[in-house]
């Protein structure tokens, strides 16, 4: 086995995260390129054992069993190519895919459950989401590409905890809870609990991320998700989620406002939603917590766009799905 | 194959159009290299490596999926459909095959088998698709040559004739 030497990212990037490395954001620091030039069958995963529990106990109890070491596969959309860059080196994969009942989407008492292995595909097209959640549709359909989505999952797009992802910020914006399913068995996680840094989420080693509940809104509530991309399939070069809702008078009484890569976590633009939160949307309201997101969130300067780009692009997406979303109340 | 020192091989039983195969790999195996490489069937291209470029789409359980991002070990006792499996047993084209090539829906050729078998999800879920729904179904596969314009035109040929209807001009664009 072609043993990974600690290279400058590995050290600067300590925690618990460490076997997981970013290409695009140390791309941009000129280090990657160096470590990858130094490796051979690049394109191939390392070796390790692979086991396809049939049961969740399984997988748990093997999660328990080697820790730190196992990684569980979802779609494999995300772990795979990393592994097979050799940014994450599991010794063990867990695949999840023929463990039962953790795809479905349903209404149960006023609270949308989505289960963990539910593929995007299934989101996209689900009659469900298009009616209640017309969220769901702009977000799916930004997501990489159709192959992509037919084996890519919800859960796994939310475990990975990148904050390029485009789940999270729909979550934030729809106050979602997060189950966890671990050895002594259920735990709910707050989405504002959820993401604690790069590539580090609230999970623990020996937890399977198994449900997302998200709250059904009241009448007249409205939801929308766009991220700009370069081309299909791209990371965002800045996205925004909106949920909101608006009383007969025209006051906004609930609001949620997520951002997508522009930050090192999925980021929730607070002082925006307090803003707005029991006003009446004008537009100068909106144009008002549009700025203030934009100088709440952290972007980074990449191929995608300079700083103050996304930070402009922030503001822009923020006061489109604002009203969007708005549009969709009716 | 890799020559493996560790005893962890799995064996793993897969359906390739239509015939059964039972083979033994290492996990780290992908699918596109099971198939490639043990199966022989050349097909199937790997293009970007990235899962960007479609040009190793399959046919897993009739789902289309880019087979540089999925372990074999994941097909265990699944499904597959390659480009190969296209024609008919009595060597006819599937309508695809033959949209491409009336249309000239190909210049080099390396995306072809990627964007048939991606079409043929595409018109298996939608039988009537607009020239819209056909570039947003194909947004998974790159055509380096940028020949887009007449793959679009070669799916909603084959369109038509899966339909049963009168099959659109073939005159090729070149643009």
């Amino acid at each position: 086995m072609a043993e990974r030497k600690p290279s400058l990212c590995y050290q600067q990037n300590s925690g618990k995260a460490q076997n997981y490395l970013v290409p695009r954001i140390i791309i941009n620091k000129r280090q990657v390129q160096y470590s990858i030039t130094q490796k051979t069958n690049l394109m191939i995963a390392a070796s390790f054992e692979y086991d396809a529990p049939s049961t969740l106990e399984e997988a748990i109890g093997l999660l328990q069993q080697y820790g730190e070491d196992a990684k569980i596969l979802s779609g494999g959309h995300s772990l795979i190519p990393m592994m097979k860059l050799r940014f994450a080196s599991p010794q063990r994969v867990i695949d999840i895919n023929g463990v039962p009942g953790l795809s479905y989407i349903k209404e149960e008492k006023g609270v949308l459950k989505i289960g963990a292995l539910t593929r995007e595909a299934e989101i996209e097209h689900s009659d469900l989401l298009k009616k209640k959640f017309p969220i769901f549709g702009d977000v799916t359909k930004l997501i990489a590409d159709p192959q992509v989505r037919n084996r890519g999952t919800i859960g796994g797009n939310l475990a990975h905890g990148d904050a390029a992802n485009d789940h999270p910020a729909a979550m934030l914006a729809l106050r979602a809870t997060v189950i966890a399913t671990g050895p002594e068995g259920k735990r709910s996680i707050p989405i504002d609990e959820f993401f604690f840094g790069f590539y580090q989420t609230a999970l623990q080693h020996s937890e399977v991320l198994t449900e997302i509940q998200i709250p059904i809104p009241p009448k007249g509530t409205g939801s929308a998700y766009h991220k700009f991309e370069r081309k299909v399939g791209d990371y965002a070069t800045a996205g925004a989620a909106v949920q909101l809702t608006i009383n007969d008078k025209g006051i906004c009484t609930a609001i949620g406002i997520g951002l997508t890569n522009v930050n090192a976590t999925p980021l929730r633009a607070g002082r925006s939603e307090q803003f707005l939160l029991n006003k009446s949307l004008t537009d100068d309201n909106i144009a008002a917590a549009a700025q203030l997101a934009s100088e709440d969130c952290n972007p980074s300067a990449d191929l995608r766009g300079s700083e103050e780009y996304k930070r402009a692009m922030v503001a822009v997406l923020v006061k489109r799905m604002i009203r969007k979303a708005i549009e969709r109340t009716k | 194959m890799s020559i493996n020192f560790f005893k962890m091989n799995k064996q793993i039983t897969v359906t390739v159009n239509g015939a059964q195969h039972t083979v033994e790999v290492e996990p780290r195996t992908l699918l596109v290299h099971l198939i490639r490489e043990t199966l022989n069937l050349t097909g199937t291209h790997i293009g970007c490596d990235t899962t960007t470029c479609g040009a190793c789409t399959v046919l897993l359980d009739g789902k289309s999926v880019k087979s540089c991002t999925i372990l074999a070990v994941q097909a265990n006792g699944r499904s597959i459909s390659t480009v190969e499996g296209l024609l008919s047993a009595d060597g006819q084209l599937h309508p695809l095959q033959e949209g491409f090539k009336e249309n000239h829906g190909l210049h080099c050729g390396f995306c072809t088998p990627g964007m048939l078998m991606r079409s043929v999800e595409l018109l298996a879920d939608n039988p009537n698709p607009t020239e819209e729904e056909i570039r947003w179904g194909i947004s998974g596969n790159l055509c380096r040559c940028t020949g887009y314009n007449n793959i679009v035109k070669a799916i909603l040929y084959a369109a038509a004739k899966m339909r049963g209807e009168p099959v659109p001009s073939t005159e090729p664009e070149f643009v």
